[in-house]
């Protein structure tokens, strides 16, 4: 680990302070501090923001959700709005690291955590992530648990969180504080694709605070949920996941938001498949037609051609699982 | 007094385990100690073109950064044990040369952990690094071990039924908790190091060679193991770095090695490649079995492990041919881990014969019992005890065996393929030479020491109930004491060898000291037991009696303070026959019934059960930790575990717990073992046979016949993981 040195702050408007002078916010620290063991981050300066004033979950106005930024995982999962309202935020915080870790880690933090490739957290591997220009190691060596989806030449790692797959999902947004003011990021537009710059992985602005994020109110009658896919029981990353949401009113889809984990360099939103579920009636046909579209565009590495079919058929499970059977 | 032996004691050490009190190889407190962190190599083959170590040196704290340039050469004087391979083992920090990725290339010694650390991070190697050789088909190979009986070739040929597979075993590495950790400390020639490992007499021998110092000027101590698993068999470079660090820095040096490092260089089950061919009559007799598997080693040593016993002698075949090639890459030195060789070759064999089940359509625990031996078909020998059909009729039994449907793919669940598979397994009962020390005290107290370790089978405890019984004496009364060079030898704590031998060991200590206590008191005129003949006098409550008069007798506190005795002391020892009448192996049934969620390519054990024939149980509580861990072990070993190479420069892409994957209780729901009463007292004098082992043998391929049942798809290669399935 680096030296570095450590500054707890009690307002926002200290710790955009000392994140403009360099700071990095440090939250439930699970792994940022980490990353910093392996020295794959090493910042001069933590900025400990956990007793800022960004712990609630409130309703708002229209009727959808605001999550603190510290709202903790193990905490968010059990709000009865989230739970009642987003049964796929609250199953896809539960599928999650561990109670341990969901008891420290944090929304904001969860959001913010960096990717899982291994080369990424072996300093002794050439990474454009973590060293922009040294290369891509999983490229041409183990990509199992790559992306398919939306890689580059420079960077085909996947963001690991599942929060964000069901915030994608639903179309959340970010809310951010920064020196310049308060701005909000649709969350399909938060994470970015590596593109050339792989290591630019989020729209935050030197030293800017996700406050909160916020996810829109969904019809009443929606059901939704969260299916991980993983070689063990628990306390994995996903190999695949999807988070479906579905109104159907009447016998037919009003309404479809579908995204996919574990298989993207960002939560992939299949727009595809929810165009093919809208004004349709449910039936397992329906769900393995859209289903059949899930991986439109997909570009698998040596070892995860696996993830193409795994993909089709999680998400084609899921789709049944919260659409029904019939 | 009930016995002791038998009951399910809780660990006489548990307290001081879940309170954290047990000192394990890192906890011990040494004054003055300085802390050393190796920097590892990045590549992985090749030479060392530079080291600078300026940044590192400038770090407040730092005492010294030794490499290859600086570090003094070491004698490395020759050095066997029974347990280091043929070769020649790793001179560290010696010379330019990278054998393999992770070597340690230099150690950065501080005053406190974080400044070695991050000196440690800011030493800078340079390298002339060349593509590593990794990869085990075509390599060229070592001289082939062998073995033949009958004609296989010919019988094959003239076989009704004739089959031919390849199944392959992915590396996987030990993954104990407790990480590796030495601490040296020098007092003028002398060497003391608290160390992670099993065998102390190892760790000694080797050290005083490697520094050429007598053998007693080396103390080796290790009261505790936080798991091993069998990699700390062997004295790994991280020991000697420790010991030239605390010479260079005339400190008392620790080094613990990091996750990471864990996965270079201090063992690894191999990676194989195992092909079998059998034949056989339609009834499913087998005529010939031939075994044809290449394993991985180093360029430096040839591993070998117990891959041959099982193709020889688990089944009446008349013809056998077996061809066992090491393969040497630019890797570490393989070790042995739990079930070495017997669980890799268990997987090959008890997969191909579930292949010749399903082929003939026999039942997979008839064809096992149509092929039992009389003998044992390799030594001609009788068996000691081989009680595995009984083993497979109980397992049958308490499992539903009867209740599979027999037909693939045919028991559905939901969106899950239910399927049950067993296996059979056997491990060679291993015995070696020990001896104890057991003081009985004027306060009617046992004292016993040997120098064995206890890596998590409970070791402190079974030896205890030995004593415990063998002296009336209650468990609390007892002491038993291990992990001390200067302690009575005992052979490596590894290949279940530690009952039987030490336990015979402290068996025959308290049995002299028993006798002893005995012959005082029936020759004391003032002892109510004078005159009685020592065979009619027993022991209990801690003290000794008439057999069948137990109101006359005395404590063994009246006897020595009447005798002005302070204690009674002996050297007990084991000795295993030279040349063995039977052939001992403890055996096992497996069963496991797993749900496979085809559609998403995964598999989960719903539930396990093993059979043993493992001898006399000294403890079935610690036997169950044995049993139930072995089939967590082998869960990870059948759908998990997989140690990653990049083929382009031999790194270990997974070396970590989040990407090297372990089962986690999830995925162990239920599962179940059963003994076998009674004992083998051909085996050794206590009647054991060793469990540690043979529990893990049969477990993989108990799993992957099971999903084959589920599936109908015949997965042959380990891990078995959603991309085999999808
Ligand atoms: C073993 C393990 C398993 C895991 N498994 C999973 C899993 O299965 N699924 C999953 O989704 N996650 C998983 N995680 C990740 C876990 O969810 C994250 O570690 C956690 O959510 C991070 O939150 P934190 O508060 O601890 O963040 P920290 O470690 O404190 O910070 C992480 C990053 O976020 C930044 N940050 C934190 N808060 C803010 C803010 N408000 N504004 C701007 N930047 C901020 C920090 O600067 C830092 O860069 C796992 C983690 C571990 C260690
Ligand atoms: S995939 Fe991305 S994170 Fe992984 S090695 Fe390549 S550049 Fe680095």
């Amino acid at each position: 680990m680096f030296p570095f040195s450590y500054t707890k702050v009690s307002t926002v408007r200290e710790a955009l302070a000392a994140g403009q002078r360099g700071g990095r916010f440090i939250a439930g620290g699970t792994t940022l501090v980490d990353l910093m063991r392996e020295t794959v981050e090493r910042p001069g300066a933590l900025v400990d923001i956990s007793a800022l004033p960004m712990r609630h979950v409130r309703v708002t106005a229209g009727g959808g959700v605001r999550i603190g930024a510290l709202v903790r995982m193990a905490d968010a999962a059990v709000n009865r709005t989230v739970r009642a309202a987003y049964p796929v935020i609250a199953e896809a915080l539960e599928l999650s690291a561990s109670a341990q870790l969901r008891n420290m880690a944090t929304i904001g933090g969860n959001i913010m955590q960096r990717t899982r490739c291994a080369y990424f957290r072996d300093v002794s591997a050439p990474c454009n992530k973590r060293r922009p220009g040294s290369g891509c190691a999983a490229l041409g060596g183990y990509n199992r648990t790559h992306a398919i989806l939306g890689g580059s030449e420079h960077c085909v790692a996947t963001h690991p969180s599942d929060l964000a797959v069901a915030l994608t999902a639903l179309e959340a947004t970010v809310h951010l504080a920064g020196p310049a003011g308060e701005r909000r990021v649709a969350f399909a537009d938060f994470l970015l694709r590596p593109g050339n710059t792989p290591d630019r992985e989020q729209d935050l602005r030197p030293g800017e605070l996700i406050t909160f994020v916020e996810v829109p109110a969904l019809p009443r009658t929606s059901r939704s949920g969260y299916l991980k896919v993983r070689d063990r029981q628990s306390y994995e990353f996903a190999l695949t996941s999807a988070a479906v949401a579905l109104d159907i009113r009447g016998g037919v889809i009003r309404t479809a938001r579908v995204a996919a984990g574990g298989v993207g360099t960002v939560p992939w939103k299949l727009s595809a498949v929810e165009q093919q579920l809208v004004g349709r009636r449910p039936s397992a046909k329906l769900w393995a037609e859209a289903a059949e579209r899930a991986a439109d565009g997909a570009q698998p590495l040596e070892h995860n051609g696996f993830k193409v079919d795994l993909l089709k058929h999680t998400v084609e499970r899921q789709l049944r699982v919260v659409g029904g059977n019939k | 007094m009930n016995q002791a032996v038998g009951a399910p004691l809780s660990r006489v050490d548990g307290k001081l385990k879940v309170t954290g009190q047990a000192p394990y190889a890192a906890d011990h407190h040494v004054d003055g100690v300085a802390h050393g962190v190796i920097v590892s190599s990045t590549v992985g083959a090749g030479r060392i073109t530079g080291v600078d170590t300026g940044s590192a040196l400038a770090q407040p704290g730092v005492l010294s950064v030794i490499t290859h340039d600086n570090a003094p050469r070491l004698p490395y004087r020759p050095y066997r044990n029974f347990l280091v391979p043929p070769g020649e083992r790793l001179h560290v920090l010696q010379d330019d040369q990278v054998h393999f990725f992770g070597q340690p290339v230099a150690v950065v010694v501080a005053e406190t952990l974080e400044a070695a650390q991050h000196a440690a991070s800011l030493v800078d190697v340079a390298y002339d690094g060349r593509p590593p050789t990794l990869d085990l088909t075509g390599a060229p190979t070592n001289e082939p071990f062998s073995y033949a009986r009958g004609d296989a070739g010919g019988a094959l040929g003239s076989a009704a039924v004739r089959l031919e597979m390849t199944y392959r075993a992915a590396r996987n590495h030990h993954n104990a908790l407790e990480p590796h950790a030495t601490i040296a400390l020098w007092d003028g020639d002398r060497l003391t190091v608290w160390d992670k490992t099993q065998y102390l007499v190892g760790a000694q021998g080797e050290l005083a060679a490697v520094f050429d110092i007598p053998v007693e000027a080396v103390r080796v101590i290790c009261p505790f193991i936080g798991g091993a698993f069998g990699n700390g068999l062997r004295c790994w470079p991280h020991t000697v770095v420790a010991a030239l660090a605390a010479r260079v820095t005339k400190r008392p040096v620790k080094v613990v090695l990091t996750r990471r490092q864990l996965y270079f260089g201090v063992g690894y089950r191999p990676t194989y490649e195992y092909s079998v061919r059998l034949g056989g009559d339609r009834q499913g007799r087998l005529s010939a079995m031939t075994h044809d598997a290449r394993f991985e080693t180093s360029r430096y040593e040839r591993h070998g492990e117990g891959i041959q016993a099982l193709g020889q002698m688990l089944y009446e075949t008349p013809n056998v041919s077996q061809t066992f090639r090491n393969v040497p890459l630019d890797v570490s030195t393989p070790t042995w881990m739990r079930g070495p060789g017997y669980s890799t070759a268990a997987y090959a064999i008890e997969s191909a014969l579930d292949e010749l089940a399903h082929e003939l359509g026999v039942d997979p625990i008839e064809l096992r019992l149509r092929n039992e031996p009389d003998d044992d078909p390799a030594s001609g020998l009788p068996f000691s005890t081989r009680r595995l059909r009984e083993c497979l009729a109980i397992g049958a039994r308490e499992f539903g065996w009867h209740k599979r449907k027999p037909e693939p793919r045919s028991t559905v669940d939901g969106d899950r393929l239910i399927g049950i598979g067993m296996a059979a397994g056997a491990y060679h009962t291993l015995r070696g030479a020990a001896r104890a020390y057991a003081r009985l005290t004027a306060e009617g107290a046992a004292l016993v020491q040997a120098g064995a370790s206890d890596m998590g089978p409970g070791t402190y405890t079974s030896m205890t109930q030995i004593a415990a019984d063998a002296l009336g004496l209650t468990m609390s009364t007892v002491r038993f004491e291990l992990g001390d060079s200067t302690m009575p030898q005992v052979p490596p704590h590894g290949g279940s060898q530690t009952m039987a031998s030490v336990g015979s060991a402290v068996q025959n200590a308290c049995d002299q000291l028993r006798q002893q206590a005995i012959t005082l008191a029936v020759t004391d005129e003032r002892s109510p037991l004078h005159g009685v003949k020592a065979e009619d006098v027993i022991v209990r409550d801690g003290g000794m009696r008439v057999k069948n008069d137990p109101t006359r007798g005395e404590t063994y506190r009246q006897l020595l303070t009447r005798l002005n005795r302070t204690h009674l002391e002996v050297i007990g020892s084991y000795a295993p026959p030279q040349q063995p009448r039977f052939s001992t192996y403890a055996y096992a049934a497996t069963f496991a019934e797993v749900a496979v969620d085809a559609r998403l390519g995964v598999v989960r054990v719903r539930r396990m059960l093993g059979v043993y024939d493992a001898g006399r149980i000294v403890n079935p509580k610690l036997a169950d930790s044995q049993a139930l861990g072995a089939m967590v072990g082998g869960i990870g070993m059948t759908l998990l575990e997989h140690t990653v190479t990049d083929r382009r420069d031999g790194r270990i892409v997974n070396a970590n717990f989040a990407d090297y994957l372990v089962p986690v209780n999830a995925d162990v729901p239920d599962l179940r073992a059963i003994y076998l009463e009674g004992n083998d007292p051909d085996a050794d004098p206590i009647g054991v046979k060793g469990l540690g082992e043979v529990v893990m043998v049969g477990v993989a391929p108990a799993i992957a016949n099971a999903v084959f049942h589920a599936t109908g798809r015949r997965v042959r290669e380990l891990p078995i993981t959603a991309e085999a399935l999808l």
